[in-house]
């Protein structure tokens, strides 16, 4: 406890990078999942083949992907950033796909009845009523990073794990906890972040 | 052969009581229905019966015996139970569905095997072919075929029944109404029915129950509920039309006249309802119809003015 | 690159063997012990609702735990080596199996269940005949996904003395040696999707032929 409170900006840092890479990767990943997810939402096959594509990259284990790709990116946060969003893919598309596959089909047939445009009927009608699935996929998503991101310190990333490998290097508990407690105390306040926008979300839409 | 005594039972919660000392005695091979506006407690009081609710006080006895106390799961094991959305097994095929129940009472696989075959037939599933098929394989009306069967299985006495046909469209729960009469006929048994639906309760009851608030308001044949509402409130919910649903209950054999009838009159079959013949009269703007046979032949007419004195007859009566 | 790592692999087979071994071992136990406590626990929560919610939301908090802050957790109060490793692991297993138990009993069609009752089943009948095999498929999704976790897992447990595949990879990461980092890490990606692959094979074969798709 006297630890972390004598070295509190030690852990800031660490935590900040930890935040900074974490949202990087989740936004990219994100920006990727998107457009597959509507393109698999309509295509069965492209949904079948993302999902497999995905999943195949979400079993590998944390560790060992990022040691793959050191030949690819080297050592640091390109490398973490990387990782990260391969594993986020899964869930993101998933979601994305599922959402979208959810609502029902006869408020679609309204919409093109009303004469929207695809493109409108995607963005005012469609994805916000998959909102609520595509937050909840964003919260695992986001917890995903995280977990990985703790990993990373160990090629370079920076981040909360370089608390967590220097502690146990030097066997210095205080540095574990530090390192451990705030990644721990991070994923849960994120988790709850996002459970909450997914509730206020589902309620506004509750048919 | 069900005598239900100052059954009650009060949900946590709740102001009143769901169902208030409620008795109910019911002849064996009668047909109960028990009718009711929602929340009136003729759900509750069905699955008190069997016990899937305990009830807070009254009596339950079933041919004599009081089974308030019994073991739930055995007695069960002897009431048939069938319910609305029919509850088929799905990882179970159509077989092992329906030997339920007597696999629970232990007969012998060979005597099962047969019992299930019978019973297949009975309610028109041959069973050749749908011994081994998955419920998920079969339409609404086909899943509650094997539904009844299945509560028959181990030839319970008694059924409870709760709004068996109601998840089925028009056509198939008429069709299914009248199979499930006919058999009953055959089978003598005695049957607790729910419905909401007073026109399946006219057809089906031998008596009908209608309850409001947890109490029995009348118990009665359905002519005598079409014919003397015990209060407005009755009178309402059987319909502004009773007179109209009466006349679906009586038939034109027993107020034909012998006698010809003109040769453009209209013909109407001596099995069918003076309601059907109200509106044959009506389609041909005639007075008198023919009464045909089985044969075809004519040998006595039915007239509008006996359609409405059998109509008014009740009330002429109170007069 | 691939060759020289074979050769490293045909270098050193005992070490090998006995990282490989240890990360099965490791895996397998940890995937037992959590099955061993989640299963019994979960099926117990399906009935009681409070019990049940408090399970879930201990499950979910578990779940967004960072996998290597668990195990760095545990090494302050345990030490190194495979039984804290073992615990740890254990540990991370339990979410996806407690809920994937409780969610898949609680999910079975209420009305199928309201039938067994109302035809004179016991509750442990019931329990056995119909809510058991019809949450099956569930609960075997959690098992598959708890699987891969725990060998993803059990790569980490290299930082805390547990052995296992994990440690051609640190120890490669370390010295920049790169046919040591594969011969860590393509093993345990193959390990992994072997797991992914049996789990989900069993968990189809294990599904009641009245329920899978048609």
């Amino acid at each position: 406890m006297t630890w972390f409170l004598r070295n509190w900006d030690q852990v800031a840092v660490a935590l900040y990078q930890h935040v900074a890479i974490a949202s990087t990767a989740l936004v990219i990943a994100f920006a990727i999942a998107l457009p597959v997810g509507i393109w698999a939402a309509r295509n069965a096959r492209v949904y079948a083949v993302a999902l497999a594509t995905a999943g195949f990259l979400y079993t590998i284990p944390t560790l060992a992907f990022l040691a793959l790709l050191i030949p690819l990116a080297g050592l640091g946060r390109t490398n973490a950033i990387i990782a990260m969003v391969a594993f986020a893919l899964l869930v993101l598309i998933r979601n994305v796909a599922t959402g979208l596959r959810e609502v029902p089909a006869d408020v679609v047939d309204a919409a093109r009845g009303m004469g929207m445009s695809a493109r409108q009927r995607l963005t005012r009608i469609e994805l916000p009523l998959a909102l609520p699935v595509i937050v909840a996929g964003l919260r695992i998503a986001a917890v995903t990073v995280i977990s990985v991101s703790v990993v990373a310190a160990y090629v370079n990333a920076g981040g909360l794990g370089t608390l967590i490998f220097s502690g146990i290097a030097t066997d210095h508990a205080p540095k574990i906890w530090a390192g451990a407690l705030t990644a721990c105390a991070l994923a849960i306040a994120v988790d709850t972040a996002f459970a909450c926008a997914e509730k206020r979300l589902r309620r506004h839409r509750a048919a | 052969m069900i005598a239900l005594e100052g059954l009650t039972k009060r949900f946590p919660g709740a102001s009143a009581p769901a169902v208030d000392a409620l008795s109910l005695d019911i002849g064996a091979g009668e047909i109960c229905v028990l009718i009711g506006p929602s929340g009136c407690g003729k759900t509750t009081t069905m699955r008190m019966i069997n016990r899937m609710i305990e009830p807070d006080a009254g009596r339950i006895a079933i041919d004599g015996r009081d089974v308030t106390a019994a073991d739930p799961v055995l007695l069960r094991r002897s009431i048939g139970y069938v319910i609305q959305q029919v509850g088929l097994f799905p990882h179970l095929t159509i077989a092992e569905n329906v030997a339920t129940v007597p696999v629970l009472l232990g007969w012998p696989a060979a005597r099962v095997a047969r019992r299930v075959d019978e019973l297949l037939a009975r309610v028109d599933m041959p069973p050749e072919r749908y011994r081994d098929r998955y419920p998920r394989e079969l339409s609404g009306g086909q899943k509650q075929r094997v539904g009844v069967a299945r509560a028959l299985a181990a030839d319970p006495p008694v059924m409870l029944m709760d709004e068996p046909f109601g998840a089925l469209d028009p056509l198939t729960r008429a069709a299914l109404q009248d199979e499930f009469l006919r058999l009953l006929h055959e089978l003598g048994k005695t049957i607790v029915f729910v419905t909401h639906d007073i026109d399946e309760a006219l057809k089906m009851g031998t008596r009908i129950a209608l309850l409001r608030a947890g109490r029995v308001v009348q118990y009665a044949r359905p002519e005598t509920l079409l014919a003397q509402p015990a209060d407005a409130f009755v009178g309402e919910f059987v319909g502004a039309d009773r007179a109209l649903k009466r006349l679906a209950l009586l038939r034109v054999a027993d107020h034909a006249t012998p006698g010809r009838a003109r040769a453009d009159a209209p013909a109407v079959g001596s099995g069918a309802s003076l309601r059907e013949a109200l509106a044959a009269l009506l389609a041909a703007d005639a007075d008198v119809a023919a009464v045909v046979d089985a044969a075809g032949s004519s040998a006595s007419t039915i007239s509008l003015a006996a359609i409405r004195a059998a109509a008014v007859a009740p009330r002429r009566a109170e007069a | 690159m691939l060759a020289a790592a074979w050769d490293y692999l045909l270098a050193h087979p005992q070490q090998f063997a006995k990282a490989f071994a240890m990360h099965v071992a490791l895996s397998a136990a940890a995937l037992a012990l959590a099955t061993a406590i989640a299963f019994p626990l979960g099926v117990a929560a399906a009935r009681r609702p409070a019990l049940a919610l408090a399970a879930v939301s201990v499950a979910n908090l578990g779940r967004t735990l960072p996998s290597l802050a668990v195990l760095a957790l545990v090494m302050p109060l345990l030490g190194t080596g495979f039984a804290p490793s073992l615990f740890a692991l254990t540990l991370l297993a339990l979410p996806p199996l407690l809920l994937n138990t409780i969610v898949g009993l609680q999910g079975v069609d209420p009305d199928v269940v309201d039938a067994a009752r109302g035809m004179g089943m016991t509750p442990r009948t019931i329990l056995r005949r119909i809510e058991l095999p019809l949450a099956l498929p569930v609960m075997f999704a959690g098992l598959r996904t708890a699987a891969v976790q725990v060998i993803s897992g059990a790569v980490l447990a290299a930082f805390i003395g547990g052995g296992g595949l994990g440690d051609f990879i640190t120890a490669g990461i370390a010295m920049m040696a790169w046919p040591q980092i594969l011969v860590g890490a393509i093993p345990v990606t193959l390990l992994a999707l072997a797991a992914d692959f049996l789990f989900g094979r069993l968990q189809r074969r294990l599904t009641p032929v009245g329920l899978r798709a048609a």
